[in-house]
């Protein structure tokens, strides 16, 4: 059977989206290379406990001023989830408001954790089911980047970005 | 009621694009859920979810308001629209807003808040892109997931420049779209207030689901500090968990998209920060998450219909507008004509009839024929023909009917005198079938002169344009019944049921159908039988329907007993015995005629398979062939067995993909009807005029598809039992 990791990338290729995969020490190099500046992001550090997430080696803005995210035309944020079957990420909103950067810009960069990758929808919502329960919360399940068809075509890009990049960073042997 | 020329001036301006539009989106249903494995399973689970929650749904309201409540919002459950609005006006005011934006929701729709909010002196935006070319051109929408589907690109173009007047016009799809989120981006981190739909609301945790492709419904909810949302009661479901079905098969099902770009899970209020978009100073998380939340639950009718036997299905809806895309006459008019106030496809007649009433649904309910070609569509296996019958024989049952006396006699049954005159006429075709075989061939050379044929369109309805049946002056049941059998040691026994048109029309497909069952070792009988009640079902006739089905199980089931299968021509009949008699007789006689009857050519298939030999058959080596199957068939699953036995019979087959031929029984007579039912006819057309197709003999199942194609093509069309006798 195909690996969940091989399935979620066969499907993110299908929706448009491009994929690159690091080592977690090699991570900022990996946003650098992703990141179309100017360049606001979100600081994964605290939650995931690891310098390289903070991204200050990068030309990402952590924590960037409303200005700097409406002049941005990237935003990097980090993503709960993939689903294998239909190459979706689960975006998590945080105070830190991974809402507005993964919404407002261009082009998202998501940064997921090669473990977080689940086969399906059905498990990935059983986990959603999960945590909900125990802690609240919200979470966008987001399947390649924004589009509409109400103006006489298919066109990427309507309110949200046209260009999604996702970084799997790999689990460490 | 649309009129004739309602209909045609909507084909004409809006036609082109609402059939590129909605049979795109039906092929693309059906590509999106072959991919799924377990399409079945996960439709049934929808369906028992929502079975489920409707039958609790006081008890998950009560959970619901708890929940939200304790997450820091408030609910509001609203009796009707006007209710609702107060209350979001008051919202509103309070919050001093100068701007609402909204991302899609029917239900707003449903309730106008647009018109009331305005009234205060508020600016409304609507953000689905869609939504706001409506909202600039003030049109209403065409359908209910894509609401401008009937309108082209170069119309859009054409509003925008003349409105906006841009330094350079717009034209491409690509540039609309980037002017239309530039213009609309501004506005929306400008807004107050942010009104969002729901597309399923858990009472576990108060998540609410939103489904959407553009990114709008975010930025609305993020952009924001007060989040209304808006939906029907109907929209609560249990847990979180149970949403699993419904993400998987809601855009597969809609506009046959595996998922859309976006399905938003959001437990309101949420943690989003608010910002000042003009800030240059302050980091985003430095904002506080101070957002109200409001939900505003809808009853406006649902818990009536939630009461009512036949309309409480509707409320499984999700929405997703399968029954629309399906729908061939919906292809051919879109939501303006086969709509009401503001839902529009099949299941709109239920909703029409719960919120705004009969005579709502009464405009648009006639463009259903009942074909079934949604049934499996819908993710939630609604029986949608089925709310459109009934609907349709409560709105008999409201009107007058003049000029009774001239189709007296018609009427069998007391209780469907309430059927206007020429629904009566169709649903009593029984009666009009019999005396045309008995006043042949006096009948057909009157029924054809001028100035009856006049009277016919001025007091029937019957479009002049279509030829009239032409009745045999021998029936199939005499000329059964002045034969003998030509099997002496049969392998199986049947009766072959002499439907309407076969028994006094089409007499020979009835006669090659008895030569190829006896040659197969059948031992077939003829005997007279009531007409099924198919005609008087789709003119929603319901008790004269159960009095046909009634009879017609008293007639058949003694030969059941006796070991005879039911062998029918007709798949609209065969259809009704094994599907719609499920609603019109009790289970034992529903089961005893639904278990063994069966389509003549699964029969034969059947046959075949069980070791009777193809050579008692007439073969071909390779002949080319265009099979046409029957919408009530193919919901069936049975359009399968006619091609497999034709290729076993040597026929090379070539098949249509149309969802309907477009006459559907007595809808392509109709004078209002007639136009549509040729546009709908045109497709059918095109394909068996197709390259490689163009010069095969035509083949068809159903009556109405034969007497369609006969009037699209010159090819005259058979029934393939025909070329199976030998
Ligand atoms: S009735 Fe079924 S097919 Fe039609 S919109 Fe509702 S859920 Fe979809």
């Amino acid at each position: 059977m195909e690996s969940k990791r091989a399935s979620f990338e066969g499907a993110l290729e299908a929706l448009g989206v491009t994929v690159s995969s690091t080592a977690e020490s090699e991570l900022e190099a990996a946003v650098t290379e992703a990141v179309t500046e100017p360049a606001v992001g979100i600081a994964l550090d605290e939650t995931v406990g690891d310098e390289a997430f903070s991204l200050t080696e990068t030309p990402v803005t952590v924590d960037p001023t409303p200005v700097a995210l409406r002049e941005a035309t990237t935003g990097v944020t980090g993503a709960e989830l993939g689903i294998g079957d239909y190459g979706s990420l689960v975006l998590s909103m945080t105070e830190a408001a991974s809402e507005l950067v993964s919404l407002f810009v261009e082009r998202h960069v998501a940064i997921l954790h090669e473990e977080d990758i689940q086969p399906d929808m059905d498990a990935a919502v059983a986990e959603l089911d999960e945590r909900f329960n125990e802690t609240g919360g919200s979470a966008i399940i987001a399947t390649g980047p924004s589009a509409t068809a109400d103006m006489g075509a298919l066109v990427k890009g309507a309110h949200g970005p046209r260009e999604v990049h996702v970084i799997v960073v790999e689990e460490s042997v | 009621m649309a009129t004739a020329d309602e209909i045609r001036e909507l084909m004409r301006t809006e036609g082109a694009a609402v059939a590129e539009n909605t049979q795109g989106f039906n092929a693309g249903r059906y590509d999106s859920v072959a991919d799924l494995k377990d399409y079945e399973e996960l439709k049934q689970a929808a369906r028992s979810i929502k079975e489920d929650a409707i039958e609790e749904l006081p008890d998950l309201l009560d959970q619901l308001t708890d929940t939200v409540e304790a997450n820091g919002g408030t609910v509001y459950i609203a009796d009707d629209a006007a209710d609702a609005n107060d209350y979001i006006r008051n919202v509103v005011d309070e919050r001093a807003a100068d701007r609402v934006v909204k991302s899609k929701s029917m239900t707003s729709e449903e309730i106008e808040v647009n018109d009331a909010l305005e009234a205060d002196g508020v600016d409304v935006v609507e953000t689905d892109l869609g939504e706001w070319v409506l909202q600039v051109a003030d049109e209403a929408p065409s359908h209910i997931v894509a609401p401008a589907i009937h309108k082209s690109r170069e119309s859009i173009a054409e509003l925008f420049n003349e409105r906006f007047d841009p330094e350079e016009p717009l034209e491409t799809a690509e540039e609309l779209t980037r002017f239309a989120r530039k213009k609309l981006g501004e506005q929306i981190i400008d807004a107050e207030v942010g009104i969002t739909g729901s597309n399923f609301i858990t009472a576990d945790t108060g998540t609410m689901a939103l489904v959407t492709s553009e990114g709008n419904a975010r930025k609305t909810v993020a952009a924001t500090d007060t989040h209304v949302a808006v939906a029907g009661v109907e929209k609560v479901i249990p847990t979180v968990g149970d949403l699993h079905p419904f993400i998987e098969l809601i855009g597969r099902s809609g506009t046959g998209q595996d998922i859309t770009s976006y399905v938003s899970l959001l437990t309101p209020p949420v943690d989003t920060p608010v910002v000042d978009f003009t800030d240059d100073e302050t980091p985003l998380s430095a904002f506080e998450s101070d957002r109200d939340f409001h939900l505003v639950l809808i009853d406006n009718g649902r818990l009536e219909m939630r009461d009512d036997d036949h309309l409480r299905e509707t409320l499984y809806c999700i929405r997703c507008s399968a029954c629309s895309n399906s729908c061939a006459n919906f292809q051919s008019v879109g939501g303006h004509a086969f709509g009401g106030e503001t839902y529009s496809g099949g299941i709109a007649t239920g909703w029409e009839a719960g919120i705004e009433g009969l005579d709502v649904a009464e405009e648009f309910n006639d463009l259903c024929t009942g074909c079934t070609r949604c049934v499996n569509a819908c993710p939630v296996g609604i029986d949608i023909p089925w709310i459109n019958t009934v609907v349709r024989d409560r709105i008999n049952r409201e009107k007058d009917t003049p000029g009774e006396w001239l189709v007296d006699g018609l009427t069998p049954d007391e209780e469907d005198d309430g059927a206007p005159l020429q629904k009566r006429f169709f649903g009593n075709f029984e009666t009009v079938a019999k005396l045309g075989s008995a006043t042949a061939p006096v009948s057909n050379w009157l029924a054809g002169t001028t100035l009856s044929r006049r009277a016919m369109d001025r007091i029937l309805g019957i479009d002049p344009r279509r030829d009239l049946p032409t009745f045999e002056r021998e029936t199939l049941v005499d000329w059964a019944a002045s034969r003998d059998s030509q099997v002496a040691e049969p392998e199986r026994r049947a009766v072959l049921y002499p439907d309407l048109y076969t028994n006094h029309v089409q007499v020979e497909r009835g006669k090659a159908a008895v030569k190829v069952l006896e040659s197969l070792g059948v031992d077939v009988v003829v005997p007279p039988a009531p007409s099924s009640g198919r005609a008087p079902l789709s003119q929603g006739m319901i008790a004269t329907a159960t009095d046909h089905a009634e009879r017609v199980t008293e007639t058949l089931g003694p030969h059941i007993e006796d070991g005879r299968d039911v062998v029918v021509i007709e798949p609209s009949d065969h259809a009704m015995f094994t599907r719609e008699y499920e609603r019109l007789i009790d289970e034992a006689a529903f089961t005893d005629i639904a278990e063994n009857s069966y389509e003549v050519f699964e029969y034969v298939y059947g046959l075949l398979d069980n070791g009777a030999s193809i050579d008692s058959l007439s073969t071909v080596k390779g002949a080319e062939i265009a099979y046409h199957s029957h919408c009530q068939q193919r919901t069936l699953g049975l359009e399968a067995h006619t091609v497999a036995v034709l290729e076993d019979c040597g026929y090379d087959v070539v098949t249509s993909d149309v969802e309907c031929c477009g006459m559907a029984g007595s809808f392509g007579y109709k004078s209002d009807y007639y136009e549509l039912s040729m546009d709908v006819g045109d497709r059918l057309r095109a394909q068996l005029r197709d390259d490689g197709v163009q010069d095969r003999p035509v083949v068809a199942s159903g009556t109405s598809c034969l007497e369609q194609i006969d009037a699209l093509l010159e090819r005259q069309p058979r029934h393939p039992i025909e070329l199976l006798a030998t």
